[in-house]
């Protein structure tokens, strides 16, 4: 299969914008291939996930590209590193691999991104608007781009996307098109209760659910409440991709290219409909908890990273009370975001309480825990599936408002009435 | 039968019950499945011929994949019945820097279920064989 490129492809892929440029743009060229893509088109912004350390291909693949002048052609933000840049001290892991992580950071930032540093890049004050084409990497940003924002972007890896920034060009495939973006299988919300669906905590269990009965289909939920904020949906997004490889969801009435259930399927018949009953909703909030331990050593919160509303909400929620001396009490979040929550006074009462700010990074990537002997209480369906086997640590997943309640008595308890009845 | 990145691999075949993430789900540097969730967890994808239905999860899996390719301690090819972009860039970056790619191929249904783990097989530009 041959991808058919414009002169002005043909012109990088023989160097006449440099050797990097050729480079990057053989490396789409090839995925085009893969893809059964018959042309590359514009994207006009990137989302770098490739910043972050897994060992030395990471790195010899950016010196690659640097070395031989790599500089990004369009408006380009990083996702989390492995370190924190602004606590340093909160790293915790080997020297050699923290000393490699920051070499692959300055890469990155020396070929012209934007040091931002977070896996929320739509929580940054500029985004993509409804039908741009961009090329996000991180399996949260790119299922948000396309639900939440209806940018377009492909379920993009690493490397790919600082090839896409140097060149301004993607494959012309998958979710970058229009037929590709319709619904398949349609989940319907059956019988739960009004209570449970305007909860924080419903919104990644809800994901959870979708991703693993999804696979790499696009699924469209009805029978949300119309007004459904971007927190929760960025919770559902990111635990769908982690549970499954969803890109894309679109909730009816809800997300921009959902109005009716008909335009979700583009006036096609969903290929399977699944009800999701309460039942569902228990047994996949059960999954996501490996134990159910009262001597909790931690809570981690922010993944994806809290936005300024959700930092708001703890505020609100410790209401004076401080974290037991016995617990180590995590929220990660953008720098940006924490810039912001610190001069609306949010963070150093926060911080007097006990809370611990994480940015630039995330608690299940990089050693920050520091007693994972004991298990960690999260709000989050996305740590709560990947923390276990990266960290080897124990997980409970809770309601914010009960991670909150655990850390200030010292010991798990849980708020179970808001599942009963439905 | 379709090349998502061309290549020539032998090893033992290992079926995965699920899909699974590279990131979060291998170790890099050992190769083991290290995803506690998964029914696999706990063998090693080291040299083999690693069969999966289609790809799931994070999208540094394609720097798990390059990792692997590096370090040999990835899988020596992949079949698949969807193509994973995810996974096919992990093998064309690591042949773009080292010159040492792992197959990605994809396969038909029928051809798909024909393998079993443990079997010994092929992946030459001729297709899979058993030996």
């Amino acid at each position: 299969m041959s991808v058919n490129l414009s002169e002005s492809d043909q012109a990088y892929l023989n160097g006449e914008q440099g050797p990097a440029a050729a480079s990057a743009m053989r490396v789409i060229v090839r995925l085009a291939e893969a893809m059964g893509a018959s042309e590359l088109l514009d994207v006009s912004s990137a989302h770098i996930d490739s910043c972050l350390y897994h060992g030395p291909a990471v790195l010899d693949f950016a010196k690659w590209l640097e070395d031989q002048g790599g500089k990004v052609k369009i408006p380009t933000t990083l996702n989390v590193s492995s370190l924190d840049l602004i606590h340093p001290d909160l790293y915790r892991g080997d020297s050699h691999w923290g000393e490699q992580a920051r070499l692959l950071m300055d890469s990155y930032e020396r070929m012209g991104c934007k040091p931002t540093w977070t896996c929320a890049p739509y929580q940054l004050e500029e985004r993509p608007n409804f039908g741009d084409q961009v090329a996000w990497a991180e399996s949260n940003a790119i299922v948000f781009a396309n639900s939440v924002l209806g940018a377009r972007t492909h379920r993009y890896g690493d490397f790919i996307d600082i090839c896409a920034a140097i060149c301004g060009r993607a494959p012309a495939a998958g979710l970058h098109l229009d037929q590709n973006r319709k619904g398949e299988i349609l989940f319907r919300i059956k019988g739960i209760n009004e209570s449970l669906l305007d909860r924080d905590v419903f919104y990644p269990v809800l994901g959870h659910l979708v991703g693993k009965c999804t696979g790499s289909a696009i699924p469209v939920i009805q029978g949300l409440p119309n007004e459904v904020s971007e927190d929760r949906l960025k919770a559902l997004g990111a635990a769908a991709a982690s549970s499954g490889s969803v890109g894309m969801f679109h909730a009816v009435g809800i997300t921009p290219e959902a109005p009716t259930l008909e335009e979700a399927f583009l006036g096609l018949t969903p290929r399977e409909v699944i009800d999701v009953t309460i039942d569902k909703i228990i047994s996949a909030r059960d999954e996501l908890s490996t134990v159910s331990d009262f001597k909790v050593g931690a809570v981690s919160l922010g993944t994806p990273h809290y936005s300024i509303q959700e930092i708001q909400k703890l505020s609100q929620l410790f209401d004076g009370r401080s974290v037991n001396p016995e617990i180590k009490f995590y929220v990660s979040t953008g720098r940006d975001v924490l810039t912001e929550a610190s001069l609306r006074g949010l963070v150093e009462p926060l911080e007097k309480a006990g809370v611990i700010f994480v940015t630039d990074t995330c608690t299940y990537i990089t050693p920050i825990i520091e007693d994972v002997a004991r298990p960690v209480i999260t709000d989050s369906a996305k740590w709560a599936y990947y923390a276990p086997g990266n960290l080897g640590v124990e997980v409970i997943f809770a309601a914010v408002e009960d991670c909150v309640t655990s850390a200030v008595s010292g010991s798990f308890s849980a708020d179970n009435s808001i599942w009963m009845d439905g | 039968m379709l090349f998502l990145v061309a290549g020539e691999a032998r090893g033992e075949v290992l079926k995965l019950d699920e899909p699974l993430s590279f990131w979060g789900g291998v170790d890099p540097e050992t190769g083991e499945i290290i995803d506690l969730r998964h029914p696999q967890s706990g063998m090693s994808v080291k040299g083999k011929i690693l069969m999966m239905p289609f790809g799931r999860g994070s999208s540094s899996g394609s720097s798990v994949i390059a990792e692997g390719i590096r370090s040999g301690s990835g899988p020596s090819g992949i079949i698949m019945m969807e193509a994973d972009e995810i996974i096919a860039l992990g093998s064309i970056v690591a042949d773009e820097i080292y010159g040492k790619a792992m197959p990605v191929v994809i396969v038909g249904k029928s051809e798909y279920e024909s393998f079993t783990t443990g079997q010994q097989v092929v992946v030459s530009g001729s297709g899979l064989s058993l030996i």
